[in-house]
């Protein structure tokens, strides 16, 4: 992501969920001057290949990442957490996207 | 003439016209605007090449002489094909082929939707198919055209000039001739006064979102019925040609 301004119209962060049900996966940015544009775009340049049945458009601004100098503090705690993960389930045969 | 001869005519029209139109819009490629219009207008130029080589396989095996779609595309010369005057018309400024693929897919949204119930099969799937495709082109034209119409003062006369130059090839989408009136009893085809009111709701819809002024019918020009063309089409088919001509038997 980028918070350069050039004549292209603003940067849209795009969203495309690959079958019903799964999440929304990040695929990577378009310009565009407004929502309707920037939806074409999106589907233009990252859905040729049958990769979606769904996009989102997000404007860049809307988007508050963490920042690199916090990751010691956001991520680092759950390093030695092991409990925190369901590893001690059996998954059952008919369960999918888990 | 016989309803397969008509037949054979009607494919060539459709399929010409989606022949031609794709190789414009392949110009584009690497020449766009911005990196978006640029994969969007050669995604375009590849849904039409798509949908040629539907209609002109078809215009083969309908003649059975062993003619291939690559034999229709590069084996014919200006005078034997029978694609739209508005197709063939260059690509201009980034309006000007706005326009002229807004004009064209518009005619294109409301023939397909009626050729989808022919009792042509083959045409009726292929107009089913092709639809979703013209659906997408019609859109991404129609938002342009609304965004340079009611966009900045320079946006909005260079399309409005666009609009008025292209205009006199507008009527040729609609002209009939016997071919018509055979297929049309049969079934087959569409009549072309039909389709026309469609589209000329379409266009006024999208002309006054866009606040931009639809030029009144003058003088049309005609001809590609009988394989008329502007001089346009000769540039655009030897290039379009030169590999196949030049090297017939080269394969990739």
């Amino acid at each position: 992501m980028s918070n350069i301004k050039d004549s292209q119209g603003d940067v849209w962060e795009v969203f495309v969920q690959s079958k019903p049900g799964l999440p929304h996966k990040h695929a990577g940015s378009v310009h565009a001057t407004d929502k309707e544009m920037a939806l074409q775009n999106a589907r233009d340049m990252y859905t040729r290949r049958n990769e979606g049945t769904c996009i989102w458009v997000v404007p860049l601004d809307a988007i508050v990442s963490s920042l690199p100098e916090d990751s010691g503090s956001f991520f680092d705690p759950s390093d030695d957490k092991a409990y925190r993960h369901p590893t001690h389930y059996v998954m059952p045969d008919g369960a999918k996207h888990i | 003439m016989t309803t397969k001869e008509a037949l054979i005519n009607y494919c060539l029209r459709i399929g010409d016209t989606s022949l031609i139109l794709g190789q414009r819009m392949s110009e584009w490629c690497s020449n766009g605007p911005v990196l978006e219009e640029d994969i969007a207008m050669t995604n375009i130029a590849l849904d039409h090449i798509g949908q040629a080589r539907t209609m002109l396989t078809y215009a083969g095996v309908l003649e059975g002489k062993g003619r291939t779609e690559d034999d229709f595309a590069y084996k014919r010369n200006e005078r034997e094909f029978y694609n739209s005057l508005l197709s063939e018309r260059p690509n201009g400024h980034f309006g000007d082929t706005v326009v002229r693929n807004f004009l064209q897919s518009a005619y294109f949204y409301h023939l397909y939707t009626a050729l989808s119930s022919s009792k042509d099969e083959l045409i009726a799937a292929h107009a089913a198919k092709s639809l979703k495709e013209v659906t997408y082109h019609l859109r991404h034209s129609a938002e342009w055209i609304v965004r340079l119409g009611d966009g900045t003062d320079e946006s909005k006369n260079k399309v409005q000039t666009s609009i008025n130059e292209i205009w006199e090839y507008t009527g040729n989408l609609f002209e009939m001739n016997d071919v018509d009136t055979l297929l049309i009893k049969e079934g087959i085809a569409i009549n072309q006064t039909e389709i026309k009111s469609k589209w000329d709701k379409t266009v006024d819809e999208v002309l006054e979102r866009a606040k931009l002024i639809r030029p009144t019918d003058a003088y049309m020009q005609t001809g590609s019925l009988k394989g008329m063309h502007s001089e346009y089409l000769g540039h655009l088919i030897a290039e379009m040609q030169f590999l196949p001509r030049a090297y017939p038997d080269a394969k990739w």
